[in-house]
């Protein structure tokens, strides 16, 4: 590794830490409940080190224990994962493009929701080692916080892993807020979306479309209109 | 439980795994399309602020933590405080009230 990408690598590591403060949260929850679905620690374990994804992951424990067809896990990974590849679609031009489909490979595996929003919000194009330090921090604190749940249950005091669970949003407010304030598009689109999250979360009909078809479909419809309505001078994506 | 956990996991691994890894493989040149290009380029801002709000407001055990957590929030990164302190300056206010309120 040069000294280039150890800098990036190291800077990833750093901005790992309140990924994983908030995914031990959210894992111990996931932890818990795949002890309630009476499925061991080493299986929820080694399940988490190689997805770290949550909603897959919950949906998947109901598909597990009751022994459904593996199509249907499939199935089920398919709809509700399919956002990482729009995300997977954003970050190919936020890499640079002689950058090696080895490098190209590891950095989509490492996907999530919080990895996607640090790596995209980094200046200029991104280092793939970057994405590998948050996920060095991140993805243990996901298997660790999904471990301790299943060992330890209801230990937990509920007071801290509520606290812990705003982390994530924090993290998305510190990734999202500061271009905002420079950029008069995006700032609209960001109360836009939130506007249309809460329509979808609290209007009767659309309050039952899942997260994640949710997340898809505001994203394509608002990314799209400002698309069209603003498009983005070659400069601009520079400074960004 | 009649199937095999293992299998069950690999094949989770797998689909996740096309899903992530197939389009920063396939798209490997530079987009040129204006369009294209802007519809990638706002997509983490729709995306995470779709994924926070409402969300963060019933992530906590009161409205009131979860509000002010928020309000916190938005004030330090728009001071351009750092990733790390913006999130646990989240964490912070909502144990604070939560114990204050006994909730």
């Amino acid at each position: 590794m040069n000294s280039y990408n150890l800098q990036n690598f190291r800077e990833g590591l750093r901005d790992g830490i309140p990924i994983a403060l908030g995914y031990l949260a959210v894992s111990f929850t996931l932890g818990i409940a795949t002890r309630n679905f009476g499925i061991h620690a080493l299986p929820a374990t080694i399940m988490s080190l190689t997805n770290f994804t949550s909603a897959g992951e919950f949906a998947a424990l109901g598909i597990i224990s009751v022994g459904a067809p593996y199509l249907e896990l499939a199935l089920s990974q398919l709809i509700i994962n399919l956002r990482y590849l729009l995300m997977s679609c954003a970050l190919s031009q936020k890499l640079s493009a002689e950058t090696s489909l080895f490098h190209r490979f590891w950095t989509g595996f490492f996907i999530t929701d919080e990895i996607f929003g640090v790596s995209s919000s980094r200046p200029g194009k991104l280092n793939p080692f970057y994405t590998y330090g948050t996920a060095a921090v991140a993805i243990p604190g996901w298997a660790l916080g999904t471990c301790l749940g299943v060992i330890l249950g209801t230990a937990l005091p509920a007071r801290i892993t509520r606290a812990l669970s705003v982390a994530l949003y924090g993290m998305f407010l510190a990734v999202i807020i500061p271009p905002a304030r420079k950029n008069k598009v995006i700032a609209g689109l960001v109360i836009a979306a939130m506007l249309c999250s809460s329509l979808f979360s609290y209007l009767p009909f659309l309050a039952d479309i899942s997260t994640g078809m949710k997340v898809i479909i505001l994203t394509i419809l608002l990314s799209g209109a400002a698309a069209i309505l603003f498009p983005v001078k070659e400069t601009e994506e520079n400074a960004k | 439980m009649q199937n095999n956990i293992y299998i069950y996991i690999v094949i989770m691994v797998i689909v996740t795994t096309l899903i992530r890894v197939l389009p920063l493989t396939l798209i490997r040149k530079e987009i040129k399309n204006v369009t294209l290009r802007s519809f990638l380029y706002y997509i983490p801002y729709v995306t995470l602020a779709v994924m926070t709000f409402p969300a963060i407001l019933s992530a906590t055990g009161s409205p009131i933590s979860a509000w002010a957590a928020l309000a916190v929030a938005v004030i330090a990164a728009w001071l351009g405080k750092s990733l790390f302190f913006v999130s646990s300056a989240a964490c912070v206010v909502v144990f604070v009230l939560e114990l204050l309120l006994h909730v």
